[in-house]
């Protein structure tokens, strides 16, 4: 089993406020609902400049300090300027990020000092589909795969269930893994 | 009709705390819609067997005799089932009235009226042993399925013969799940099973059925207080068992291994195609995961308390075997699916509680069976005080704790209505008691 010596671990994840999350929110549960937003503007080709800042959540309006540009575009084997990653690969970021993220909040919650956490994560897709040479090809991945390299002060079974974990209350996990209803309109 | 306590259910639930009333003289009724285990007799399927050894089905009251008679370590049948729970409420003398249908509980007077389609009960405390599998839990995206394919509940479900020939989905891989797709397999429907979330665990062990192991290491007398979260502890899925006389292990391996075709949990139907979260593997990988840490714990408890010298050597299973790229559709209209099987859990049945006990999702709120309606018990609920709440061998504890709670109760009552105004006054004389 597991060291569950929380105080003794620090990941630099602040477990207490995150229990303390989910009691409040045990309480006002209409404080869960989320609002995740972002603000994309064509630059010029297949280059774009994201922004991300106020988002909804707790029952109101939140602002933060500064807001985040990322820049799209893609590689110049696809006849682009590759000013920016592609919008496959922020994905695998998000993943990544959510993934990696998981695996510290639960080894703090465990009590299992990290040393080190790596993954790297990779997408595979048949481009025939965005080409639209083949309705029988998907557009998206038809594969995506995480590997972890972790140093940590635990067993390996314990290690695997933190990837597990992790996976299981992973956000950009489920959102690649299951569908979800996706509408789009012009203003 | 006028009791002390009404029972609600003559399964072995409220026959046990028929029992455990009956012996602190306390009198009351069970009332049961059906017949005696009527649960038993018309909603499981053919060739189920319990997933308990006959040893243990232990009941308050039951001589070790009884379900000790033909083969300590065999699985019951339903009919078997059905015959021991009714010769528990003819030795324990149940006062059973079956037939009557409770339609809505309310409060009255100082107590309860029940509503029933024999008049109404009046009556002190009502305890709720309906069970925690009164109705199926069918998921929304069951509107989807297409009109020409045939669905049914695991409640609904009797054997293959009932089904036409053809594909059948059977979506969950719990007990219920893996036991409907084995069979389904074999009668030569090709199965896909869709599988979430689950726990794996080995029939037997070491030479010992896992029963034999969570009875002896306390894991099943484990107490609900004591789980870090009740709420996740009530919600973990059944074992994958069954109750196979030849103690073979039913997992996923197996079912591949017949041919039977793993996807991942159903997340929905759109344009009559089922499709199966990407999940899979990490499901499987944390079921393995979950069964690994059972049996180091099992093998230490083994260890700690000599009895490694009579078993066999410790044993690890191979890991669960997933496809490379499992299927994430299923076209429910080109015909090769004529079936859909729900085995996707059940929920209680607690309609006909017309009281404000129930929380947001439905659920009647309590601790350990005692409901914040002074009086209203719950029996047979999901690690309702222990691990073993739901099994037949979790009855008796849990109902001798809430006779106790319940006996306690009616001394109070009966301590207020006496002498209620200085009871209540602050240096009075009275004793101050306990409850």
């Amino acid at each position: 089993m597991n060291a569950m010596n929380p105080v003794t671990a620090d990941n630099g994840v602040n477990v207490a406020a995150l229990l303390g999350a989910r009691e409040a929110l045990e309480q006002a549960p209409q404080a869960a609902r989320f609002d995740w937003r972002a603000s994309c503007q064509w630059v010029r080709g297949t280059h774009t400049r994201t922004q991300v800042g106020d988002f909804f959540g707790l029952g109101g309006e939140q602002q933060r300090k500064a807001s985040f540009t990322f820049e799209t575009d893609h590689p110049e084997v696809f006849a682009a300027e590759d000013q920016g990653a592609t919008p496959v690969e922020m994905v695998l970021a998000g993943l990544g990020g959510c993934l990696v993220a998981g695996v510290a909040s639960v080894a703090q919650m465990r009590g299992i000092q990290l040393r080190s956490v790596t993954a790297r994560i990779e997408g595979s897709m048949d481009i025939r589909g965005i080409l639209g040479m083949d309705g029988s090809v998907r557009n998206g991945f038809d594969d995506v795969r995480v590997t972890f390299d972790i140093d940590a002060d635990a067993s390996r079974a314990d290690i695997e269930a933190l990837v597990a974990q992790s996976q299981k209350r992973s956000a950009v996990f489920d959102i690649l893994a299951n569908p979800v209803n996706v509408s789009v309109q012009v203003r | 009709m006028r009791t002390t306590a009404l029972i609600i259910g003559a399964g072995h639930a409220g026959l046990a705390m028929s029992r455990c009333l009956a012996e602190r003289s306390i009198d009351h009724l069970v009332v049961e819609r059906g017949a005696i285990a009527n649960s038993w007799k018309t909603e499981r399927w053919d060739s189920l067997r319990l997933l308990t050894p006959n040893w243990q089905s232990r009941l308050p009251g039951l001589p070790m005799r009884a379900t000790d008679v033909v083969d300590r370590d065999g699985f019951r049948s339903m009919p078997e089932t059905v015959a021991l729970i009714e010769h528990y409420a003819r030795i324990i003398a149940a006062p059973v009235r079956t037939g009557v249908h409770v339609t809505r509980v309310h409060t009255y007077g100082g107590g309860y009226r029940a509503e029933t389609d024999a008049g109404p009960i009046t009556t002190r405390c009502v305890v709720l042993a309906t069970g925690a599998c009164a109705r199926p839990n069918i998921p929304a995206s069951a509107a989807g399925i297409p009109p020409g394919i045939r669905t049914l509940s695991t409640a609904a479900y009797r054997n293959p013969d009932q089904l036409e020939p053809g594909g059948v989905l059977v979506v969950g891989a719990s007990a219920s799940g893996i036991q409907i797709a084995d069979e389904l397999q074999r009668s030569g429907r090709p199965v896909t099973l869709a599988v979430g979330e689950h726990i794996r665990a080995p029939r037997t062990y070491r030479g010992r059925d896992v029963q034999w192991w969570l009875d002896g290491s306390g894991i099943q007398d484990e107490r609900i207080e004591a789980q870090d979260d009740p709420e996740r502890a009530r919600g973990v899925p059944s074992l994958q068992l069954a109750g196979t006389p030849d103690g073979r292990m039913l997992d996923l391996n197996a079912l591949t291994a017949i041919g039977v075709r793993l996807v991942g949990r159903l997340v929905g139907v759109r344009d009559g195609v089922a499709q199966f979260s990407g999940s899979l593997r990490n499901c499987a990988a944390m079921s393995d995961l979950k069964m690994n840490r059972l049996l180091d714990r099992l093998d230490a408890w083994a260890e700690t308390n000599g009895f490694g010298e009579m078993l066999g050597p410790p044993e690890r299973y191979p890991a669960t075997h997933i496809e490379r790229a499992p299927a994430l559709q299923l076209d429910l209209g080109c015909g090769a699916i004529r079936t859909v099987i729900w085995a996707t859990g059940y929920r209680p049945d607690h309609r006909c509680i017309d009281l404000p006990v129930f929380d947001r999702s439905g659920r009647i709120r309590h601790t350990g069976g005692i409901v914040d309606a002074p009086g209203l018990y719950l029996m047979g609920m999901p690690f309702m005080r222990r691990r073993k709440s739901t099994l037949i061998d979790g009855a008796g504890p849990d109902a001798r704790e809430l006779a106790a709670h319940l006996h306690a109760l009616l001394d109070r009552q009966s301590r207020d209505r006496i002498r209620p105004a200085r009871a209540a006054a602050p240096h009075s004389g009275f004793p101050t008691f306990p409850f």
